[in-house]
């Protein structure tokens, strides 16, 4: 099990932490900032979101503690994060073309937890509509965020996301991140 | 089309498969569908589900043959049961969630007729009101419907809701090899499914995806876009030293063997329709993890058993009209037709008992990578089977092209060959003579 999921799986996720309102104001900014990111499809600063060893994680079942060695619906590092840009992008990428547009709205921003050294668990809730081919799907859900604080600001070390309808059915979910 | 309806005689629907070549309305016309859930799916043998499904006494899982809602139980002596998820009383479906356990006892939410696992009535509230009256408790008509016959092959559950025909091993033929490889490279000799599966709906006609299975000339131009990716990503890794994961090497591949690389594959075609898959994405590399999982099977069966099981030639089996196995890759696939265009299926991982956490490691990486609901790889498919469908539509032209080395079949007893270092279209031609055949009643 990896650090972050271990520290995901320990963190009460209904706890509310004693925080400042600035750590609050900040949290929100870099989650709102993502969202931006995403639907902007700015990927350099989408990559320098996450730490080196970093996650981004969409389970395929609740109950699931960690990504690694299980099914999931997403579960990618930097490399496959890399792999999905430039596939994303390719010219014979057929089914993303013409490109999606993307609009996330975050929000229920709880800090859960604040350690010593200013790393942060949090939760948030999302929706995000795609527009693809003249039609819009919707997708909603939760976020959890394992972000560690380092002198350029706060970077992901693990991002899970639930979907509200996450057993699907779907054609299939995005080819970006939700 | 038009008003005009035609009346689907025998002879119309032969005329719609010739040898290299069918009509467009197979794929599209409403009536023709019916016609195949009515001689096809509701009478061939069709993939229920795997045992392990239902592991618990009282388990249930629901599955869908042709148009009716079936579901597979087990009762509380451990046996397994395909039943209709009907009441006879007044025909509310019995049980709603996907997959659940039932406890003792089914119990209709409608007014509480409570049901063994084997879909015998066991009680109805205040049943005095029955005396005196047609119903008994044991009466067949008040028992939950089983499927007309049910059988399993290794674990494996079908059914098939016609009384008589072929049984399910005749059925099945050579092409239950697939299932022999699923269980027999498990060094413990069985295999299970790993939690849910995946469900994806295909905006097309339920044919188009066992078309596109063992199309050799589809990979590397419509995944072209995904195998560049992988093999800059793999290079880049490369460079910095690290080696990748072998299962980019699935999606590299796309890039590497280019578009017309995929001859070396070969295709046969089995009686029933069924086809198979010769070789491709590395059956045994040679890595110390599949070293240490061979050395596992030598443990297990004996060097030369062993070498029997992993010495057999086989990617994908494709068992007609309703699934796809591929063991190497411990996948199963089935689907489940809605509509003309309209196909759910169920996407299955499976573990081999006993095997190294890394061979487990390697499959899930493919099913992640090909199959997962954020798949770059079947994204393309779905978009190509959704194009496909929507050009079948128009009135453009009739006619779907089977003709790449058309003529050519190698016909080896009652095996139809790809000829050697083809891409030939010979699995598509090959199931649609079948298709040709339930359809005017030439199949037993």
């Amino acid at each position: 099990m990896g650090k972050a999921a271990e520290k995901l799986a320990a963190s009460d996720p209904f706890k509310v932490a004693d925080i400042s309102m600035e750590t609050q104001l900040s949290v929100e900014r870099f989650l709102h900032r993502q969202a931006e990111i995403l639907d902007e499809k700015q990927w350099d600063a989408w990559l320098a979101l996450f730490t080196e060893d970093g996650h981004y994680w969409m389970p395929a079942r609740e109950d699931q503690t960690d990504g690694e060695g299980v099914p999931n619906i997403f579960w990618e590092n930097l490399d496959m994060m890399e792999m999905r840009i430039r596939r994303n992008n390719h010219p014979q990428a057929h089914s993303q073309a013409p490109n999606n547009r993307l609009c996330h709205v975050v929000s229920n921003v709880i800090v859960e937890d604040e350690a010593d050294n200013g790393d942060i668990i949090v939760r948030s809730r999302f929706h995000c509509a795609e527009y693809l081919r003249y039609e819009v799907r919707n997708f909603t859900g939760k976020y959890r965020h394992v972000l560690n604080k380092t002198d350029g600001g706060y970077k992901i070390q693990l991002e899970r996301v639930d979907l509200v309808n996450r057993e699907g059915p779907y054609e299939y979910v995005l080819q970006w991140w939700l | 089309m038009m008003g005009c309806v035609v009346t689907w005689t025998n002879t119309k629907i032969a005329a719609l498969v010739e040898p290299d070549r069918a009509h467009r309305k197979a794929y599209v016309d409403p009536d023709l569908f019916d016609l195949e859930m009515e001689r096809i799916f509701e009478r061939a043998w069709v993939y229920v589900g795997h045992e392990s499904q239902v592991k618990n006494p009282g388990d249930y899982y629901l599955a869908r043959i042709g148009r009716q809602p079936m579901m597979m139980t087990r009762d509380h002596n451990g046996e397994i049961h395909v039943l209709y998820n009907r009441c006879p009383h007044r025909g509310a479906q019995l049980c709603s969630a996907r997959q659940g356990n039932a406890g003792r006892r089914i119990r209709c939410s409608y007014h509480a007729w409570m049901f063994n696992l084997d879909g015998s009535l066991e009680n109805i509230p205040a049943i005095d009101g029955y005396d005196g009256t047609a119903l008994t408790i044991d009466g067949e008509d008040f028992q939950v419907p089983k499927a007309e016959r049910a059988a399993n092959y290794r674990g494996f559950w079908f059914a098939s809701l016609a009384n008589e025909g072929i049984s399910l091993e005749e059925h099945l033929g050579e092409a239950r090899t697939g299932f022999d490889q699923l269980i027999d490279r498990a060094p413990g000799g069985e295999t299970e499914v790993v939690g849910e599966c995946f469900h994806m709906v295909q905006q097309s006609n339920w044919k188009i995806f066992l078309e596109n299975q063992l199309d050799a000339s589809h990979p590397g131009a419509t995944h072209e876009s995904t195998g560049v990716a992988a093999m800059t990503v793999e290079r880049d890794m490369r460079k910095a030293g690290e080696e990748p994961p072998m299962a980019y090497g699935f999606l590299s591949d796309f890039a590497r063997l280019g578009i017309d690389g995929w001859g070396k594959f070969g295709t046969v075609g089995h009686p029933h329709g069924h086809c198979t898959l010769e070789g491709y994405m590395g059956l045994r590399p040679d890595d110390p993890d599949t070293n240490e999982y061979v050395k596992c099977m030598y443990d297990a069966y004996g060097e030369e058993r062993a070498e029997e099981i992993l010495g057999v030639n086989l990617h994908h089996s494709l068992i007609y009209p309703c699934m796809s196995i591929q063991p190497p890759l411990q996948q199963l696939r089935t689907i489940r037709p809605i509509s003309t265009d309209r196909t759910m299926s169920e996407i299955w991982h499976f573990r081999l008992k006993d095997a190294p956490e890394a061979i487990y490691q390697r499959a899930l990486g493919y099913y992640y990578l090909v199959n997962s609901p954020s798949t770059m790889v079947n994204a393309d498919d779905l978009f190509n089977w959704w194009k496909v469908q929507h050009g079948l539509e128009s009135q453009g032209s009739d006619w779907v092209s089977f003709h790449r080395n058309a003529g050519f079949d190698v016909i080896d007893g009652a095996l139809r060959k790809s000829p050697d270092g083809s891409m030939s279209e010979m699995p598509m031609r090959h199931m649609m003579h079948v298709w040709r055949d339930y359809m005017t009643g030439e199949v037993a």
